[in-house]
C-alpha cells in the first residue's frame, strides 16, 4: 500500500459554514461537523437503548413465570421482535457510527469526514427510520411480530390484510437503515484511506481505525444482500410477488441465505470496532505498547474475509446438505484463530504492565472476560451436532447476548468513558462510573449466564411461555435483567451531571499517546486546522520515549498555554 | 527467550506446571459434569452429541479458565502504585509467541472439526439428516424406507399419521431400538421438529417433504417442541413423544385404529376461542389457528415428561 499524502493545505481553505448554528442547537440541526454528528449518533442510540431495554424488561417480566400471563402472546411476540430490531439497528450500529465519527478524523489527523454532507444525511436517516419503526406500534394490528430475522412465510402473514402494517413498516425501516449504513461506510472507508495525516502510513494507524476500516468494508459487501432481500420481502408482502412464498413457487430458504449473508458478518461489524476499543485502551491503562501490532491489524482483515463465508452456520437445521454443514463449520471454527491472536495480544499487553483500574479500563477488562466466554460457547455452536441440539434455544440467546451486551456494549461504555473528556471537555465522575461498571458486570452475567443451561435443557428461544422445569434459571435471568435496567441510572446520571458541572478536562487526562490527545478538549471544529502534524512513529509507543509526531513539544506547549 | 538465573527459571517452570495441571484438572472435571446439564439420552444420536459436547466443554474450560487466570494475575499483581505514572517496560511483541498462539488454536479447532465431522458421519449413518437443497425429490440412494409416520406441522398443532395402521394422533408414539422413518411437512409456515431428549432438530419447510430418521433408545415420555418461530402460539405448539417397546407400540397402534375420530390437542384453538369470546381483546392482530386435526387418539401434553 502506498502512502497517500494528505495535503495539509486543504484545511487552510476556509470551510466555515456561516449557516451552522453554535451551542446546543447544532445538535438538532443538519450539522456537517463529524464531532457533532458523532454526538448526535450516540445520543440517539442511547435514547433507543432505553426503549429497547424497557421492552426487554417487560419480556423478562413475562418470562419470570412459566405461563403467558403478563402480556398477551401477540404482544410478547411484538416486544421481542422490536427489542432485537431496536437494539441492533437503532442502538448498536448508530452508537458505533457515533464512535467512528468522533474518533476516525481526530485519530488520523483529518479535519472532518471525506463527505460531510453525506455523513449528516446518513445520520438524519436514523431518526427517520426510528420514527417509522416506533410508529408501527400504533398501526392497526400492531408492530412486526416475526422476530428480527423476519423469516417468511410467517412474516408474510398479514392478519388484517392492510397495506400499511407493522411488518411493512419494519421492512421499510430496516431497508432505510441499510441505506444509511452504506452511506456511512462509503464515508468512513474513504476518510481512512485518503485523509490520513502526513507520515501516517497504514501500518502506523491506530488499531481502532483498522477495525473500523474492516467493519465498514463488511458493510459495503454485505448490506446490499440484506437490503435487496428485504425489498423482495416487501414486494412479497404488499405487491403479491412470490420470491419466498412456497405456494407461488418461491423458496423461503432463499431469504435465509440473503439474511444471514449479511447478518452474520454484521456481528463482526459490531465486534471489530470493539476489538479496536480494547486495543486502544489496554496500552493506555497498562502503560505498555500493544503486543504484536502488525498481527492484530492483520487479524482484523482475516476476520473480514472469513466472516463472509460462514453464514450457513445459522442454517444447519434448515435442510442444507452435509458437505455444506462440514464446510461452513470449518470456516466458522477458523475465525477462532485470528480472534485468538487478538485476545492473546491483549493479554500480552496487560502482562507485566502497570495497570490503572479506572472506569474505562474496568469496562474493557469486563468486556474481555465476557467476550472470551462468548467465544468458547461460539466454538460449541459452530460444531454441527451440538448446534443441532441447541440451535434456536436459549443457549444461542445467551451466547449472542454475551457478545452484544457483555462484550460489545461494555466496550462501547469503555469508549464513552475514555473519550468523554476529549469530546465534551469535562471529566466524568469516577465513583458513579465504577458503580455503573459493577452493576453492569453483575447484571450481565446474572441475566445471560442462566440462558446457557436453559438452552442445553431444550428451552426454545422466542417463547412467551415455557414448561415449569425451566422456571428456576428464568427467575435468575429476570432478576439480572432488572439489575441491568438499574445499572443505566448511574450511567445517565454521570453523563448529565458531568456535562453540566464536571471538572474541566485537560487535553490529555490519561497521559495517552495518539493524535487526538494532541488536540484541545474539546477539539476545534477543523481539528488541527492548518497545523496537521507529521507522524513519525507507530501508535502505542508507551515506555519507548519516542515522539509520535514531528515537533511534538511544540504541540504540547501550545496545549499547555491554551 | 530470557536468560534468567536457573533458580528463577526453575520456579517459573514449576509454577507453569502447577497452573497447567490445575487447568487440566478443572477442564476434565467440567467435561464430566457436562453430561448432567443435558436432558436424558433417548435416541442413538444423543450419546454421540453428548460426548462431543463434553469434549468441547473441557476444551472451552481450559481456554476460558486459562485466559481468566492470566487476567486475574495481572489485575492482582501488575497494578500501578498509587502515584506511579511511569510507563512499563516497552515489549512490542514476540514473533515466536505469535506463531505459537496462532498454530495451537489452529490445530485445536481443526481437531474439534475433525472429531465433529466424524460424529456427523456416525449420526448420518443412523439416520441421514441430509436433504436435497432445491426440494426436488429427496429420495436419496442411501435407502429411504417408506416413511412409517407422517408428521404434519400446523399453526399451531402437531399431527402424526401412521398410514399403514390407519391411525392418526396428536401424541407421537415411537417404537424403541428401531430406526423409524418420518416424513415431515408443514401446511403453513416454517416449523421446527425438535425433541431435546433425542438431540435432533429439523426445520419443517412448507412446500417440501422432508425425510427424517431416528432411533429411540429409551422408553418414556418426552417433549416435542416447535423450534422455529411460527407465530402467535409458537410457544404452545408442543406435543408429547411416547417411546415404547415394539410390542407395546404395536398393540397401541391396534387399539388406536379401532377408536373413532375426535378433535386432537390444540392449545392454540382453545385459547383463540376464548379470546374471540371476550368483548375486548388486549393483544395485537393474529392469524386464526388451524382447527384441531381429527385424530383417533388425542393423547396428552400435560403429563409429566422425562425430558
Amino acid at each position: 500500500m502506498t502512502i497517500t499524502p494528505f495535503d495539509p493545505g486543504l484545511s487552510e481553505v476556509p470551510q466555515r459554514q456561516p449557516e451552522a448554528p453554535n451551542g446546543w442547537k447544532r445538535y438538532i440541526s443538519f450539522n456537517t461537523d463529524a464531532k457533532v454528528i458523532g454526538i448526535q449518533y450516540i445520543a440517539t442510540a442511547l435514547l433507543f437503548l432505553l426503549v429497547g431495554g424497557l421492552l426487554a424488561m417487560i419480556m423478562r417480566g413475562e418470562l419470570i413465570t412459566p405461563a403467558a400471563d403478563l402480556v398477551d402472546r401477540t404482544v410478547y411476540n411484538g416486544l421481542y421482535t422490536m427489542h432485537g430490531t431496536i437494539m441492533l439497528f437503532l442502538f448498536m450500529f448508530p452508537v458505533l457510527n457515533g464512535l467512528n465519527n468522533l474518533l476516525i478524523p481526530v485519530m488520523i489527523g483529518a479535519p472532518d469526514m471525506a463527505f460531510p454532507r453525506l455523513n449528516a444525511a446518513a445520520f438524519w436517516m436514523v431518526p427517520v427510520f426510528g420514527v417509522i419503526l416506533m410508529a408501527s406500534f400504533l398501526v392497526p394490528g400492531g408492530p412486526a411480530a416475526s422476530g428480527w430475522w423476519s423469516y417468511p412465510p410467517v412474516s408474510l402473514q398479514n392478519p388484517l390484510g392492510h397495506l400499511i402494517n407493522g411488518e411493512a413498516l419494519w421492512i421499510v425501516a430496516v431497508a432505510l437503515s441499510g441505506v444509511s449504513s452504506i452511506m456511512g461506510a462509503v464515508n468512513f472507508v474513504t476518510t481512512i484511506l485518503r485523509m490520513r495525516a502526513p507520515g501516517m502510513t497504514l501500518m502506523r494507524m491506530p488499531i481502532f481505525c483498522w477495525t473500523a476500516l474492516s467493519a465498514q468494508t463488511i458493510q459495503l459487501i454485505g448490506l446490499p444482500a440484506l437490503t435487496g432481500g428485504a425489498v423482495m420481502l416487501l414486494f412479497d408482502l404488499v405487491a403479491g410477488t412470490s420470491f419466498y412464498r412456497p405456494e407461488g413457487g418461491g423458496d423461503p430458504v432463499l431469504y435465509q441465505h440473503f439474511f444471514w449473508f449479511y447478518s452474520h458478518p454484521a456481528v463482526y461489524v459490531i465486534i471489530l470496532p470493539v476489538f479496536g476499543v480494547f486495543s486502544e485502551l489496554f496500552p493506555v491503562y497498562a502503560r505498555k505498547p500493544l503486543f504484536g501490532y502488525k498481527f492484530v491489524a492483520a487479524a482484523s482483515l482475516v476476520i473480514v474475509g472469513l466472516s463472509l463465508v460462514v453464514w450457513v452456520h445459522h442454517m444447519f437445521p434448515s435442510g442444507v446438505p452435509q458437505w455444506m454443514r462440514d464446510l461452513f463449520m470449518v470456516t466458522t471454527m477458523l475465525i477462532a484463530v485470528p480472534t485468538g491472536i487478538k485476545v492473546f495480544a491483549w493479554l500480552g499487553t496487560l502482562w507485566g504492565g502497570k495497570l490503572r483500574l479506572n472506569t474505562p479500563m474496568l469496562f474493557a477488562l469486563g468486556g474481555l472476560f465476557n467476550f472470551v466466554f462468548a467465544g468458547v460457547t461460539g466454538i460449541m455452536l459452530a460444531t454441527v451436532p451440538v448446534d443441532i441440539h441447541v440451535n434456536n434455544t436459549y443457549f444461542v440467546v445467551g451466547h449472542f447476548h454475551y457478545v452484544i451486551y457483555g462484550a460489545a456494549t461494555m466496550g462501547v461504555y469503555a469508549a464513552i468513558y475514555h473519550w468523554f473528556p476529549k469530546f465534551t471537555g469535562r471529566m466524568y465522575y469516577e465513583g458513579l462510573g465504577k458503580l455503573h461498571f459493577l452493576l453492569t458486570f453483575i447484571g450481565t452475567n446474572l441475566n445471560f449466564f442462566p440462558m446457557h443451561p436453559l438452552g442445553l435443557m431444550g428451552m426454545p428461544r422466542r417463547v412467551s411461555s415455557y414448561d415449569p422445569e425451566f422456571a428456576f434459571w428464568n427467575v435468575i435471568a429476570s432478576l439480572g435483567a432488572f439489575l441491568l435496567g438499574v445499572s443505566i441510572i448511574p450511567f445517565l446520571l454521570n453523563l448529565v451531571s458531568s456535562l453540566v458541572r464536571g471538572e474541566r478536562a485537560p487535553a490529555n487526562p490519561w497521559n495517552a499517546i495518539g493524535l487526538e490527545w494532541l488536540l484541545p478538549s474539546p477539539p476545534p471544529t477543523e481539528n488541527f486546522e492548518a497545523n496537521v502534524p507529521t507522524v513519525i512513529s507507530g501508535p502505542y509507543g508507551y515506555g519507548t520515549g519516542l515522539p509520535l509526531v514531528e515537533h511534538q513539544e511544540a504541540y504540547e506547549r501550545a496545549l499547555q498555554q491554551a | 527467550m530470557t536468560t534468567a538465573p536457573s533458580r528463577t527459571g526453575l520456579s517459573v517452570l514449576i509454577g507453569l506446571a502447577i497452573w497447567g495441571g490445575l487447568l487440566l484438572w478443572l477442564s476434565l472435571w467440567m467435561g464430566r459434569q457436562a453430561y448432567r446439564w443435558l436432558p436424558v439420552q433417548a435416541s442413538s444420536a444423543a450419546p454421540l452429541v453428548d460426548g462431543l459436547f463434553s469434549f468441547e466443554t473441557a476444551v472451552a474450560t481450559f481456554v476460558f479458565a486459562g485466559v481468566v487466570s492470566v487476567m486475574a494475575w495481572v489485575i492482582l499483581f501488575n497494578r500501578a502504585a498509587k502515584y506511579d505514572v511511569s510507563d512499563a517496560e516497552p515489549i512490542e511483541g514476540n514473533t515466536r509467541l505469535e506463531i505459537i498462539w496462532t498454530v495451537i488454536p489452529l490445530v485445536l479447532v481443526m481437531a474439534i472439526a475433525a472429531y465433529t465431522i466424524d460424529v456427523n458421519r456416525q449420526i448420518g449413518l443412523i439416520g441421514p439428516m441430509e436433504h436435497l437443497h432445491g426440494g426436488a425429490g429427496g429420495a436419496g440412494a442411501a435407502g429411504s424406507p417408506q416413511a412409517e409416520i407422517e408428521v404434519i406441522a400446523r399453526q399451531w398443532s402437531w399431527e402424526f399419521r401412521y398410514p399403514a395402521a390407519g391411525v392418526s394422533t396428536t401424541e407421537l408414539h415411537l417404537p424403541m431400538d428401531r430406526r423409524v422413518g418420518l416424513q415431515l411437512r408443514s401446511e403453513d409456515v416454517i416449523h421446527g421438529f425438535y425433541v431435546p431428549a433425542f438431540r435432533l432438530k429439523q426445520q419443517v419447510i412448507p412446500g417440501r417433504l422432508i425425510p427424517f430418521f431416528l432411533t429411540p433408545t429409551r422408553e418414556g415420555r418426552y417433549r416435542l417442541r416447535d423450534s422455529e418461530y411460527s407465530g402467535t402460539w409458537f410457544a404452545a405448539n408442543q406435543a408429547d413423544v411416547v417411546v415404547q417397546s415394539e410390542a407395546d407400540y404395536q398393540s397401541w397402534l391396534r387399539r388406536a385404529a379401532a377408536l373413532p375420530l375426535q378433535p386432537g390437542l390444540s392449545d392454540a384453538s382453545r385459547d383463540y376461542a376464548l379470546r374471540q369470546s371476550r368483548s375486548r381483546t388486549s393483544g395485537y392482530a393474529t392469524v386464526a389457528p388451524a382447527p384441531p386435526p381429527m385424530v383417533n387418539v388425542p393423547g396428552s401434553n400435560t403429563l409429566p415428561h422425562d425430558g
